[in-house]
């Protein structure tokens, strides 16, 4: 029997809505990483500190460091990691659909956040607060002195939500501008289209210090108007995932609070002090826990440096940026970093 | 056989060799295949966003929204719900889409007959319009044009002041009546003079073809125009209250404002769809036969009675068709206003959507705004197009 043409095209139909299930949830992330030997990351398109590419398309700064310590962890090289510069508002949904293994980008935790995103927060990378940027001719040196001005804001960011609320906490009648993208609000407030710019702290030093003509021309209010713990996000649904990426954070805490350097890991392999025999892999296998080797975190910390090394190099008073260590310090040097024990 | 074969079955033929038959069967599977589609993509969509522990819904929207809006245009307080700030950001993109139709069809009209126009420059300063606004990316020209606000306008402390209203980077500012009951009363007024002017000029048409005589209208209709909406305004109390802006410390306080996005936004749509409209205007003179424009020369009309009474109400017909295109484009393009910060839809539904993470639903609200304003104007349109079409007789 011949198929007549209708009765082909149909059973193609037909085969294919069958064929066609719903799409198998993802494998482990980590064998994922493995089997394609990168980590995709997904980072901010442009911060000064936090993540931006040179000329040659190398990327730098506080959250890249972040992922190249979990690439070197996971792969044992800090360089397999692809980048994808992600803005506010297309983040979430990157990291829901699969598309990065791990958000490092400046993203606050919030209590919506974690409970309505089907994300994670592995852990604090930096200590944030939101401020205000003014020109030094303004003459506003108080943030309660912004009372009905215009102020420049980007979208899709809690910044919008925490204007409003120390606006109306302080009855100022603050009028927001916002715009999609940062260059967007960055190039309004200092065509002067806003009197003030809007965002954390450490983003408003980045763009101080980097996009300003003459950074003298502005300051940066003193007041702090909330809370930004930044730090970097990752699927729920994959608990071995979130393990590594967390641990991986803790350690590089734990290696600064134990003196362990970019520079001396090699020499301290052999130290007898058992937190650091354990945090380099030389007596405790912390790394089969997490399946990884033993030599995960000696690697990450080869490749980046530990925490405070990344923040000197990146943010730190030394560098563009010169922000203060203030509460990113460590526990035991007046700061809230604070290293989960990695045994 | 060839001939037995042509003739058409006498009663319904359920089977294979029916035309029909077949014809109601492919249609039914194309209506199944397109219905499963939509059904699987939905369904996995949902089924997905449970698995990865997504929430869903619209039930955010009742949420308050807990941020503020630069400029809304009617009462809008951070605690209202998120659906109210929807339509804050809807009516921030109606604003500009109408007041961008209105400008845009006047402007495109004046173009459009110009490039018919016996003087040369006029002719092609026209053409030049044309050819250099449709050229260029349309929001290309609305970063042009907020550059130049934002470069070129002086600082909001140092704003240009004309009278009582200023101009700076702030926006233009100018003063406002403040709104009491009294002012509904005048804008009663307003409507019933509307109405009247209505019922004026229906009759003075009829006199028109019973008679002949054409009675002048203009003058009449503004009088009563005047008449009623001020009479209103002195029933209403005659409220003269106004919010006038000065200058502050840091800025101009107080009064009404257009501010810098708006305008950017407002002459970038405008400028831009106003070369197409000028197209589409040129193209409908030019379809009008030559013969009707000699014979209105012959009868000795002017120029511009010519173009009035003869060729553009032939025209119409049709520009009326693509024109619904062009004010439909220039409502979509509006949503490129987000790239320079002014609060219209899709820019509130951003923020929305970060706020509460429901990226389906924001989306969904933003297609669901513009998929009804554009089919509400091309009803509208549609019932014009059909209004003004040739009538037989």
């Amino acid at each position: 029997m011949k198929l007549s043409r209708t009765q082909f095209g149909l059973s193609a139909v037909i085969a294919a809505l069958g064929l066609s299930a719903f799409p198998a949830h993802a494998g482990k992330t980590l064998d994922a990483i493995k089997a394609r030997g990168q980590v995709v990351c997904g980072v901010n398109t442009g911060l000064a500190g936090f993540s931006q590419a040179d000329s040659s398309g190398n990327w730098s700064g506080l959250d890249v460091d972040v992922c190249k310590a979990v690439a070197a962890a996971t792969l044992g090289d800090a360089n397999k990691i692809k980048w994808v510069p992600l803005n506010a508002q297309q983040r979430f949904a990157a990291l829901q659909s699969g598309e990065i293994d791990i958000l490092s980008r400046n993203t606050t935790f919030s209590l919506t956040r974690d409970a309505s995103l089907g994300l994670h927060v592995t852990g604090v990378t930096y200590y944030d607060g939101q401020g205000f940027m003014v020109t030094t001719k303004s003459k506003i040196r108080d943030a309660k002195q912004l009372k009905g001005q215009t102020v420049c804001v980007q979208s899709g960011t809690t910044t919008e939500k925490n204007l409003t609320d120390f606006s109306k906490a302080n009855n100022l009648g603050i009028k927001p501008v916002v715009f999609e993208k940062v260059e967007a609000a960055t190039g309004a407030y200092f065509s002067g289209r806003c009197v003030a710019y809007t965002t954390d702290a450490s983003g408003l030093a980045s763009v101080r210090n980097k996009e300003a003509k003459n950074p003298d021309e502005h300051v940066i209010l003193p007041q702090l108007i909330s809370k930004e713990p930044l730090g970097p996000m990752v699927r729920r649904g994959d608990d071995e995932w979130f393990a590594i990426a967390k641990w991986v954070i803790h350690g590089l805490l734990e290696a600064e609070e134990y003196g362990v350097t970019q520079a001396n890991v090699d020499q301290m392999k052999s130290s007898t002090d058992p937190v650091v025999q354990r945090l380099l892999g030389t007596t405790e296998d912390t790394g089969k826990l997490l399946g990884l080797d033993k030599e995960w975190m000696a690697r990450a910390i080869k490749a980046v440096g530990n925490y405070g090394e990344i923040f000197e190099k990146n943010v730190g008073p030394k560098s563009a940026l010169k922000l203060p260590r203030g509460a990113n310090n460590l526990w035991n040097k007046g700061g809230l970093m604070y290293a989960y024990p990695v045994r | 056989m060839a001939v037995a074969s042509r003739t058409p079955p006498k009663k319904r033929d359920w089977s294979w060799r029916s035309q029909a038959f077949r014809g109601l069967l492919y249609q039914i599977l194309a209506v199944a295949v397109i219905g499963g589609a939509v059904w699987f993509l939905a369904h996995n969509t949902v089924e997905n966003m449970r698995v990865r522990g997504i929430k869903s819904g619209f039930d955010f929207l009742f949420q308050p929204a807990g941020f503020d809006i630069g400029e809304p245009l009617f009462g809008y307080d951070s605690n209202n719900p998120y659906w109210k700030a929807f339509l804050v950001g809807v009516g921030n993109t109606l604003r500009v889409a109408i007041i961008g139709i209105i400008l845009t069809t006047i402007l495109g009209t004046l173009i459009g007959v110009g490039r018919f126009s016996r003087n040369g420059l006029v002719r092609g300063l026209c053409y030049a319009y044309v050819e250099f606004f449709r050229n260029i990316p349309v929001l290309l020209q609305l970063l042009m044009w907020y550059l130049l606000f934002t470069e070129l306008l002086p600082d909001i402390s140092e704003a240009k002041q004309v009278g009582s209203v200023f101009l700076s980077k702030g926006g233009l500012t100018y003063p406002a009546p403040v709104w009491v009951s009294g002012h509904a009363w005048m804008f009663a007024g307003l409507i019933a003079a509307l109405v009247a002017v209505w019922f004026y000029r229906r009759w003075a048409h009829r006199q028109f073809e019973a008679t002949g005589k054409q009675p002048g209208t203009f003058w009449g209709s503004v009088a009563v125009i005047l008449l009623l909406t001020v009479g209103g305004w002195f029933i209403g109390g005659s409220p003269t209250e106004m919010r006038v802006p000065v200058k502050g410390e840091f800025a101009v306080e107080g009064g009404a404002s257009f501010t810098p996005e708006f305008l950017a936004v407002l002459f970038g749509l405008t400028l831009y769809t106003a070369a197409f409209v000028a197209e589409v205007v040129r193209s409908g003179i030019a379809s009008v036969p030559r013969g009707q424009s000699e014979a209105a020369q012959a009868i000795g009309l002017s120029r511009g009675q010519e173009m009035q009474k003869v060729l553009l109400p032939q025209a119409l017909r049709v520009i009326i068709p693509p024109m619904t295109n062009q004010y439909l484009n220039l409502t979509k393009n509006s949503s490129l206003a987000v790239a320079i910060g002014y609060p219209d839809v899709v820019s509130i539904s951003n923020t929305a959507l970060n706020q509460t993470g429901r990226a389906v639903e924001c989306i969904a609200i933003i297609m669901l705004v513009y998929l009804t304003t554009s089919l509400s104007t091309s009803f509208f349109m549609n019932w014009y197009n059909a209004k003004s079409a040739i009538k037989e007789r």
